[in-house]
């Protein structure tokens, strides 16, 4: 396990330094990446200046959740970059390699690429949930930071998991389901708005089907001292990003099956 | 000109084989439009303002915004980006036709038929949705009929966009960076991530003339009644002098481009 870990980063560095060659090509992607990514968010700086709130939330608030999951969505594409074009390793028959080697094949997929230009995504959410962490006046301690740590893991988890689901369809029909990218994209965008806001069969969807509010809603009320109007316990609270894990195994469980299943396009 | 008719219905059988990309854009779009309404919902619910438009205008709106999604400028023609990056572009250059014209009737099909494949189905389906979901139809014949016409000028005007952007791979070979960012702000000024109406009352007198709202917010607004129908003769006006603006730079690159192209033998 550890000397798993230990093959991974290193060959993480080494995909990094390779893509660290083109300096001025992640600069200015980064900046692209970054404007992008902060039109976005005027969408919701324009509503609030219209409407004032969203039924008893501010702007901050909304922020803090805008600026997590997008920290976790971004993180999972750097990660789970492998998994998003497997299907190009499948097409190619390079997937036949991977398996001859005796290594775990999850690991050998995330270790093929990482994905560093969505890297300016990651500083706009970072920057704006630290913005309004200091503008609620969040008094943070190390059990919140601890929890905090768990959601961004959890949400990697969540989005890593569908990216393996994505791919391990792959198996059968060599064409990624882009079904799952609306899960991705519109888990995103659900998740920047406080869950309550949704109707009930989209807010259990997010819950217990993908479970982006349980790395996302339900941390961050605990983090923010505030009562839910769906009423969640105070324990789910501080224990839902496990759930995000669990989403993970349990997709990792679907890749090994998927795996068995496998046969090659041919050379 | 027949044989850029002929060009744009050879690339709309092209277009027509992407079914299983269609039925997946429905999805994805019914599952953006419902969010949106949502949270319109909520906004509308925690303010007793009077808005510039009601709630079942922005809800119509979003529906709109969602149907007409897969016309907008996104991005330029990858296949001719592709061809300009790899020097294949030679070829173009051998046919007896004028570059510019050629890309432009590509890209007029690459965003029409998506646009009528998941466009046409979803408008006909959320004109039966629950009340709070659904959209009416325009408010009078008239304000149909001036959508129709804003909208293939939104059509025209945003492929001569589109086109801009396929032209500017000739200069910037690795400048995927840019080519991102003109979309987004383009995509924002046009009113389609939030109708123009919302946005606070100063901007909008500016972003009304600017030539983005050509592309979403000038045809929404007249289905919805917003603006009469007799506009359409000067802000239809509008449309088509900035797509003559962006058609008239982007011959003037294309020339300029070609002049210092240099194709690498092999």
């Amino acid at each position: 396990m550890l000397d798993s870990l230990k093959l991974y980063l290193k060959l993480i560095r080494i995909n990094i330094r390779s893509q660290m060659q083109y300096k001025a090509s992640f600069i200015l992607f980064t900046i692209g990446n970054l404007v992008v990514t902060i039109i976005e968010f005027v969408a919701i700086l324009v509503l609030f200046a219209r409407f004032g709130s969203l039924q008893g939330w501010q702007l901050e608030e909304v922020a803090m959740f805008y600026g997590l999951i997008n920290i976790g969505y971004v993180l999972s594409e750097a990660f789970g970059r492998g998994f998003d074009t497997f299907d190009l390793q499948v097409i190619s028959g390079e997937f036949d390699r991977v398996l001859l080697r005796p290594r775990a094949t999850e690991l050998q997929i995330i270790a093929h690429d990482f994905l560093l230009l969505r890297f300016g995504r990651f500083l706009q959410g970072l920057a704006i949930f630290m913005w309004a962490s200091v503008n609620l006046g969040i008094i943070w301690n190390p059990a919140k930071v601890v929890l905090l740590i768990f959601s961004v893991i959890g949400g990697i988890a969540v989005f890593t998991g569908l990216l393996i689901m994505q791919a391990t369809m792959c198996f059968w029909s060599t064409q990624s389901l882009e079904v799952m990218n609306s899960f991705t994209y519109g888990g995103v965008y659900a998740l920047q708005w406080p869950l309550p806001i949704l109707n009930r069969w989209f807010a259990s969807f997010f819950i217990f089907v993908v479970p982006v509010a349980c790395v996302n809603y339900f941390p961050l009320l605990a983090i923010m001292e505030k009562p839910d109007v769906l009423q969640s316990p105070l324990w789910f609270q501080w224990t839902s990003p496990i759930v995000g894990v669990i989403f993970l195994m349990v997709s990792l469980a679907v890749w090994r099956f998927g795996v068995r299943h496998y046969r090659s396009t041919g050379s | 000109m027949k044989a850029y008719i002929s060009i744009f219905r050879l690339r709309v059988a092209v277009q027509l084989q992407y079914r299983a990309a269609a039925a997946a854009a429905l999805f994805t779009q019914f599952f953006f439009g419902f969010v949106i309404i949502m949270v319109y919902h909520a906004f509308y619910a925690s303010s007793s303002q009077v808005q510039p438009m009601s709630l079942q205008q922005a809800v119509a709106y979003a529906w709109l915004g969602q149907a007409t999604f897969r016309m907008q400028p996104w991005n330029g023609d990858q296949e001719v980006m592709a061809m300009i990056r790899s020097g294949n572009v030679a070829y173009e250059m051998c046919r007896p036709l004028n570059l510019y014209f050629l890309w432009y009737s590509r890209l007029v099909s690459l965003r029409l038929v998506p646009t009528m494949m998941t466009g046409i189905p979803m408008f006909i389906v959320v004109l039966f949705l629950p009340t709070g979901f659904k959209a009416a139809l325009p408010v009078s014949a008239a304000a149909g009929g001036a959508w129709f016409l804003s909208i293939f000028m939104a059509l025209l005007l945003g492929c001569a966009i589109s086109n801009l952007i396929t032209i500017s791979s000739m200069w910037t070979i690795a400048g995927d960076g840019m080519q991102r960012i003109f979309p987004a702000v383009i995509m924002v000024l046009s009113g389609l991530i939030v109708p123009l109406a919302f946005f606070p009352d100063r901007l909008q007198q500016l972003l009304r003339f600017l030539p983005f709202s050509g592309l979403v917010d000038i045809p929404f607004r007249f289905y919805l009644g917003m603006i009469p129908a007799s506009d359409i003769f000067s802000l239809g006006l509008l449309q088509l002098f900035w797509t003559g603006v962006f058609v008239i730079i982007g011959i003037r690159l294309v020339s300029m481009g070609m002049k210092r192209v240099v194709v690498q033998g092999g």
